[in-house]
């Protein structure tokens, strides 16, 4: 078991309802577990998940109390959609690594035109936290053959921010996804973890 | 070796490992995964059963038959199920019966956030509560066997964050433990009054005797702080208690300052009040952190102690880490004590994490209906035709939501139907040839049928539609008794609809199809204006349901696309609800704003195509 910067590490991944985010906090918590740290993951299912606002925390360290993640007290947010990076800021520290996908996802307000879809949301994320980091994850995905895969794009991009070896990322994708799916996964990680589109 | 388990995966291995035999629940969350868990062991027969109600009956018949059990439900699934447990707290078990109540702070998933500790109270059995997977996985085998030492069932309560959090767990083997004797035992089983008078002082003597093991229970544990290196500092500073349960516990772990004792109760009815008092003495103040309602709070209060509650803490919703440390700044840990000491000192002060970035209010991102959902076209028209509605509980909940907005009334599981006959007995026939109560296939099978007997019986009019989308949708896709399959993925008998409602006495029954929007409007029509009651079986497959040809049909079609030329802009199609449609921005010069279809997400479902007027909307060929 590494030392990490803050013990325990928390790290909170929001997006859409369907966007795989709990798949992506599933492998993440199994790379860590790998790596001999304590491990809790909070999911929420049922209405919230039909294509609402989803949020996962996976915290990790010598010793975890709390699966949930207090306001301010995130150090990593992955964001899988730029309104709900902006929304959830308010859950990360000061100096934490905020990194988003670039996609839109319009709400339903934003659908039946209640409400605007905020032109300014990638401005305002980069105002709170000039070093966040952009990368159009749907695209990379699409290049890799699935645009399903999108969660693992974000996790390769994640894997860069965290001191774990690549080799154990690899093994608990291949130990999490359907066998047929394998390579266009691996392709989706590696595009995240290299091809940052900054 | 460790392996990572949400609280329901650890509740099922718990059950496995202690050698339960007989698995019942109706889902519900954050309760439903434990059954489908349940149901990849083998040597437990798991069932789906219609309601909490029948749940809980065949978990009794289990027990008292000799078998150790498991019943799961939601908090309100034990409304449905108070009926048998309260006498079931009456006869006891002979083998073990644990009842998993999953209550839902916050309510991510349901209508009312009750606490069920309430009805171990009421039904005077015992309460026991975990905070984290491992505590799950050993609660439930110590509850099977103080169920059947103390004779009674006991409610292990979970809440969403311990249900759905995961956390270590470490696993063991299965206890095959032989069935216990049967025997007939009238005064123990049939509750006539002369034998329930003999029962209930067992059942008062029984409380005081779980009342005594909870003085000494594993259960109960206190964590005081190491008071070894800092002890001098210690002396003279007050000392602080907070007596706490379930997931806050584990939240009172991370915020709280490490001079804090805690009193951890696992077990929260009856409460050791030998220990309790020993604790509260042996602190200069003492705090009660509980989530929702004040249930260990009263009783301690109640002793005649004086401790600090719900004045510093709310009541309403989740009790989260950070709504903790904003109710107690002076007890958290140092390094937290700067971040949440904000709000108090005031805005020109030093720099914070949360307060001086106010939340700001974004545009929400309410849950809908997914693309190609059988229950749009419902509701779509229903909007169109200006219905009252009588909704009920599942997916189809989601039609009350702009821009469908139609639904008028969403209580309970299986409501809409008596609902809807109550407001055609207040308001008349009239007012009945535009109502029509909504239930989903599921939910008429839990409760909706009785209502209708009561539509036939009591000589209304109300026209019911019955969403048969051959699922439990909202739960997560789970088998019920008009499916044809159970929880362990066997062929069995399949309701027929059609004719269970004829049988009960309803001559008017039509299938039809929702994507056929025209004979769909007909048929309501039709049958809201007949001047007996109806039932329209609306048919037709959720999108997500699997394993179902109907899936593979539907996703095989290619997205929709819009021929922008032809676009009016009428938006005639955005009324729909589909997340696919957006409203673009005008184009350079015109005011008219088209619609465009977000193909990564269309599945290509035809609705929009169907009712565009100038056909702008067109399926792509090939």
């Amino acid at each position: 078991m590494d030392t990490i910067q803050n013990d325990p590490l928390s790290i909170l991944i929001v997006g859409v309802g369907g966007q795989g985010t709990i798949l992506a906090s599933r492998i993440l918590a199994g790379v860590v577990l790998r790596k001999g740290y304590d491990v809790k993951v909070s999911e929420i299912h049922g209405m919230a998940q039909r294509g609402g606002s989803v949020v996962t925390q996976v915290r990790f360290g010598s010793k975890v109390a709390s699966p949930i993640i207090a306001q301010g007290q995130a150090d990593i947010i992955l964001g899988f959609e730029k309104l709900e990076t902006l929304r959830w800021l308010p859950y990360a520290r000061r100096n934490a690594t905020v990194l988003y996908n670039t996609q839109s996802i319009n709400p339903m307000p934003v659908v039946t035109g209640a409400a605007v879809y905020p032109p300014d949301a990638e401005d305002r994320i980069q105002s709170e936290f000039p070093q966040a980091v952009p990368i159009d994850a749907l695209s990379l995905a699409q290049k890799c053959g699935a645009a399903k895969a999108v969660n693992v794009v974000l996790l390769g991009l994640l894997s860069r921010f965290l001191s774990i070896e690549e080799d154990v990322w690899l093994d608990i994708l291949r130990e999490t996804v359907p066998e047929r799916l394998l390579d266009v996964n691996n392709a989706a990680f590696q595009a995240g973890r290299n091809g940052l589109l900054v | 070796m460790k392996v990572l388990m949400t609280g329901n995966e650890a509740i099922a291995r718990g059950a496995w490992e202690a050698g339960v035999v007989v698995c019942t629940a109706y889902p519900g969350t954050p309760s439903t995964e434990i059954i489908e868990n349940a149901a990849t062991y083998k040597e437990m027969d798991s069932e789906w059963s219609p309601n909490e109600k029948v749940a809980l009956e065949v978990g009794l018949g289990a027990a008292v038959a000799g078998g150790r059990t498991l019943v799961a439900m939601k908090h309100v699934g034990v409304n449905v199920a108070a009926d048998p447990l309260f006498t079931l707290s009456y006869t006891g078990v002979n083998a073990g019966l644990v009842l998993i109540s999953a209550d839902d702070p916050g309510m991510h998933s349901s209508q009312d956030e009750q606490d069920n500790r309430h009805y171990g109270r009421a039904a005077k059995i015992p309460v026991l509560e975990p905070s984290d997977s491992q505590e799950c996985l050993d609660y439930v085998k110590l509850a099977l066997t103080l169920s059947e030492e103390y004779d009674t069932p006991v409610m292990l309560r979970m809440t969403t964050r311990v249900s759905h959090s995961q956390s270590l767990v470490s696993p063991g083997n299965r206890q095959e433990i032989s069935l216990r004797d049967y025997s007939k035992n009238p005064s123990k089983y049939i509750m006539l009054p002369g034998h329930a008078r003999l029962r209930h002082p067992i059942v008062e003597e029984r409380l005081k005797k779980l009342a005594a093991y909870a003085e000494t229970s594993p259960l109960n544990r206190t964590e005081e702080p190491e008071r070894s290196e800092d002890q001098e500092r210690l002396e003279g500073t007050r000392r602080v208690g907070v007596i706490t349960n379930g997931i806050t516990y584990q939240y009172a772990r991370e915020v709280l300052d490490e001079n804090v004792s805690l009193l951890k109760l696992g077990m929260t009815y009856p409460l050791p009040r030998q220990l309790i008092s020993d604790f509260i003495q042996s602190v200069d103040e003492c705090y009660i952190i509980e989530e929702l309602d004040s249930f260990i709070e009263d009783q301690i209060r109640a002793w005649g102690f004086s401790v600090y509650g719900k004045e510093l803490f709310p009541t309403v919703g989740e009790l989260l880490p950070e709504t903790i440390a904003s109710c107690v700044p002076s007890l958290l840990k140092p390094s937290l004590r700067r971040d949440f000491t904000a709000a108090s000192r005031g805005p020109d002060s030093e720099s914070a994490n949360t307060e001086d970035r106010a939340p700001v209010q974004h545009v929400g991102r309410p849950p809908v209906l997914c693309p190609g959902c059988p229950h749009r076209a419902v509701f779509y028209v229903l909007n169109r035709l200006k219905l009252t509605v009588s909704g009920d509980i599942g997916c189809y909940t989601l039609g009350a939501l702009p821009p469908l907005n139609a639904m008028d009334t969403t209580i309970c599981m299986g409501a809409s139907i008596g609902v809807a006959l109550g407001m055609e007995k207040a308001r008349g026939r009239d007012f009945a040839r535009n109502l029509v109560a909504v239930i989903g296939d599921s939910t008429f099978v839990h409760s909706g049928i009785t209502a209708l007997i009561d539509v036939v019986y009591n000589k209304g009019t109300t026209t019911t539609l019955i969403l048969d989308n051959s699922t439990t949708g909202m739960t997560g896709h789970q088998e019920n008794p008009a499916t044809g399959v159970t929880v362990r993925g066997e062929v069995t008998t399949r309701i027929d609809l059609p004719m269970l409602v004829r049988a009960v006495g309803v001559n008017r029954v039509v299938e039809v199809d929702p994507f056929d929007l025209d004979r769909f409007t007909d048929v309501l029509k039709r049958e809201m204006a007949a001047e007996e009651p109806s039932v329209i079986i609306v048919k037709r497959p959720c999108v997500l349901v699997r394993p179902a040809p109907a899936r593979s049909q539907v996703s095989a079609q290619p997205p929709v696309s819009v021929n922008s030329a032809l676009c009016t802009g009428c938006a005639q199609c955005l009324r729909l609800g589909c997340p696919c449609l957006v409203k673009d921005e005008p184009e350079p010069g015109a005011k008219i704003r088209k619609v465009s279809v977000d193909a990564s997400q269309c599945i290509g479902c035809g609705l929009c195509v169907s009712l565009c007027r100038p056909q702008a909307i067109v399926r792509k060929e090939g």
